[in-house]
C-alpha cells in the first residue's frame, strides 16, 4: 500500500512516497511522474524518507524515465532513503543512473545545479 | 524450523507474504540489511509467478515454504503447479539497454541472482518446485 504526496516548491515538484512500493502498488508512482511531465514540471524531487520498501516494480518505473527526462531536459533527485531501501538501488547499480542525494536541502541544491 | 504459507496469486497479497517471511525469519537473528534483501528477493520471485505463470489469477495457489538449518542455511521453496517460469533461462539484460528502451520489466531477475546463493527447479509429486537457498554467515 502506499499513498503519494505532492507539494510545490519553488518550481519543483516534490512527490513524496509514503509506505511500500511493489507490484501492486508501482502503478501510482508511475501515473503520478507522467502527471508531474504533463503539468510541465522540469524539477523534481522525490521524498523517499517514509519510502519502507521497493521492489523491481517500483525501480522500474524510475528506470523508464531516465531517457524521457533526458530528452525534455528534466533533472529527477531522490532523497531521504532508508538504509535497506538504498540498498535495494545499489544492488542493481542504479544509484549511478538516478540522482539520490541523503537531504532535501542537498537535493534542491543539486537539481538547481543541474538546471543550468 | 520450518515455516509454510498458502497464498493465492493476486498481486494484492505480496504484503502478506512479506510479512510471512519477516516474521519466520525474526527468531534467526538475521541482520536487516540481509533480511530486507531477502524479503525484496522472495517478492521478486513470487510477483514474477504470479503475473508470468497465473495471469493474476487470485483462485491459483501458491505454496512459500521456508526451511532453516541449524546452520544458518536459508532453503526457500515456492511450489504451484502453473507453467514453470524459469529465472536461470533469462540472461539479465544490461542496464543501459532497459534504459534505452524504456522497460520497466527486467530488474526482478538481476536483484535475485544477486541476493540469492542459488535458484532451482524441479518437479516433485506433479508440482513446480523453486528453491531459492541462501547461506547466512
Amino acid at each position: 500500500m502506499v499513498h503519494i504526496k505532492r507539494l510545490q516548491e519553488n518550481g519543483n515538484d516534490v512527490i513524496a512516497i509514503i509506505g511500500e512500493i511493489d507490484a501492486s502498488s508501482s502503478i501510482e508512482l508511475d501515473l503520478t511522474l507522467a502527471k508531474s511531465v504533463g503539468e510541465g514540471f522540469s524539477k523534481i524531487l522525490i521524498d523517499c524518507s517514509s519510502l519502507e520498501y521497493i521492489s523491481s516494480a517500483g525501480l522500474g518505473v524510475f528506470m523508464s524515465y531516465i531517457e524521457e527526462f533526458k530528452d525534455k531536459n528534466i533533472q529527477m533527485v531522490l532523497f531521504g532513503m532508508k538504509e535497506k531501501v538504498a540498498n535495494t538501488f545499489t544492488i542493481l547499480g542504479l544509484a549511478e543512473l538516478l540522482h539520490i542525494r541523503g537531504t532535501k536541502d542537498e537535493a534542491k541544491k543539486l537539481v538547481d545545479e543541474l538546471s543550468v | 524450523m520450518s515455516y509454510q504459507y498458502n497464498i493465492g496469486c493476486s498481486l494484492n497479497n505480496l504484503k502478506g507474504i512479506r510479512e510471512f517471511i519477516r516474521n519466520s525469519l525474526k527468531a534467526h537473528a538475521i541482520p536487516e540489511i540481509d533480511m530486507a534483501a531477502i524479503i525484496l528477493a522472495l517478492d521478486e520471485m513470487c510477483s514474477n509467478l504470479m503475473i508470468h505463470a497465473h495471469h493474476c489469477n487470485p483462485d491459483h495457489q501458491l505454496e512459500l515454504h521456508i526451511d532453516v538449518s541449524e546452520k544458518n542455511k536459508l532453503v526457500f521453496e515456492i511450489i504451484d503447479d502453473g507453467s514453470v517460469f524459469d529465472i536461470n533461462q533469462f540472461h539479465s539484460d544490461k542496464l543501459d539497454d532497459l534504459v534505452h528502451e524504456k522497460r520497466k520489466g527486467g530488474l526482478g531477475i538481476r536483484l535475485v541472482k544477486s541476493i540469492m546463493d542459488n535458484v532451482e527447479y524441479f518437479a516433485r509429486d506433479g508440482k513446480n518446485i523453486c528453491r531459492l537457498t541462501k547461506q547466512m554467515q
